[in-house]
């Protein structure tokens, strides 16, 4: 059977050192392959685990709101597509709490940071731990968030002085293009589309726009946001305005009432059972 | 389920060594682009694909079971039509 009758025949390639886990696909790519772990000179560790710590929360937070579409999500191919980009995301956490905790000298793993923190250490950016609210809230949040989060790694990939840090980001671009995509056409579809949903979609626009500043205030990248926030509202017929912004920062530890009882819910199994191992 | 006001749309995955699109199943979409995404996401998951077709099913002609004899028996005598009498070089590829 040549591979023109079946798409899926790669799936059963063995590639050198990487057994034909059938399930599992194979021929995957380490980000970090061939990146020195080691802080290069003249590098504050501190910061740049902090930094790590701060990317890693965002993208943590938000994957555990779009996991909570599964079961719930309008559409069976959206629920598959929420998670995706959720476990896109989860994997970029993965990477940043392990740079973490081998740049701020505590030598503490990936699951010291997700699971055994409370909500006042975590330094996500609020906009991340609003509850889903409907479809429209889910899609125009993760526009905002997606179109920031590319800015920032896009700026990492090319200039972060850790080598590490710089290929975690590399990865990134790659899969915030496709989130900044897949919610701008919800965001277009929708905005433009009928009443009720252009009325629901600005209401929508309207609720995360006070977090605005927020993100801009963490991430000095408005100038590259902004415009493209301006381009999927005016195709949807939608209106950003100037909007209050919410006063605090995540980033200092100052969170809303929702992320206590998010963090309890991802936590509760490493919180019931300490030290469990598969 | 699906949303059964969503126009079916067939979907066709280009592997990563192959040459031809080949059809790998179906997906209910409002419109060309969502189907593409779907597509990407229900049929591309595991690191299969390096380009996707997608296709409104009702964009598609198919024969019917009816037609099976007129169409496809009168082919079935022809022997002269297989390369089966030449030889054919080493070197030519997908043959």
């Amino acid at each position: 059977m040549s591979d023109d009758d079946n798409a899926y025949l790669g799936l059963a390639e063995v590639h050198e050192g990487d057994e034909a886990h059938w399930a599992f696909g194979t021929g995957f790519e380490d980000p970090l392959h061939g990146t020195d772990t080691a802080l290069p000179p003249g590098v504050d560790g501190a910061a740049l685990a902090a930094r790590c710590l701060a990317l890693g929360d965002d993208a943590l937070v938000l994957a555990q709101r779009l996991a909570q579409w599964c079961t719930r999500a309008p559409e069976l191919e959206e629920e598959l597509a929420l998670a995706n980009i959720g476990l896109d995301l989860l994997g970029q956490t993965r990477l940043l709490y392990t740079r973490a905790g081998q740049t701020d000298g505590s030598g503490r793993g990936e699951d010291d940071y997700a699971y055994r923190r409370d909500a006042g250490a975590f330094r996500n950016v609020r906009l991340a731990e609003l509850p889903n609210g409907d479809f429209a809230e889910c899609v125009v949040r993760l526009l905002v968030l997606s179109a920031w989060r590319l800015a920032v790694f896009e700026r990492l990939a090319g200039t972060a002085t850790d080598p590490v840090l710089a290929a975690v980001a590399a990865k990134g671009v790659k899969e915030l293009a496709y989130h900044r995509l897949y919610a701008a056409e919800w965001v277009v579809r929708l905005g433009d589309g009928t009443e009720e949903s252009h009325r629901r979609m600005q209401q929508a626009l309207e609720a995360v726009a006070p977090y605005l500043d927020e993100l801009f205030a963490a991430e000095d990248v408005r100038e590259q946001v902004e415009p493209v926030l301006r381009q999927v509202a005016d195709s949807a017929g939608l209106v950003l305005a100037q909007t209050a912004a919410a006063p605090g920062s995540g980033r200092d530890g100052e969170h809303t009432e929702h992320l206590a009882p998010l963090l309890a819910e991802l936590q509760s199994v490493a919180r019931a059972h300490p030290g469990a191992t598969w | 389920m699906s949303n059964p006001d969503w126009p079916l749309y067939e979907v066709f995955v280009r592997g990563k060594r192959g040459l031809n699109h080949v059809h790998v199943g179906s997906l209910h979409a409002a419109d060309d682009r969502m189907a593409l995404t779907h597509a990407r996401d229900l049929y591309t998951r595991r690191n299969e694909g390096v380009s996707i077709w997608v296709v409104r099913s009702s964009a598609i002609t198919a024969s019917t079971p009816d037609e099976k004899d007129p169409f496809f028996a009168p082919s079935g005598d022809k022997v002269y039509r297989h390369p089966t009498f030449y030889d054919i070089p080493a070197d030519v590829p997908h043959i």
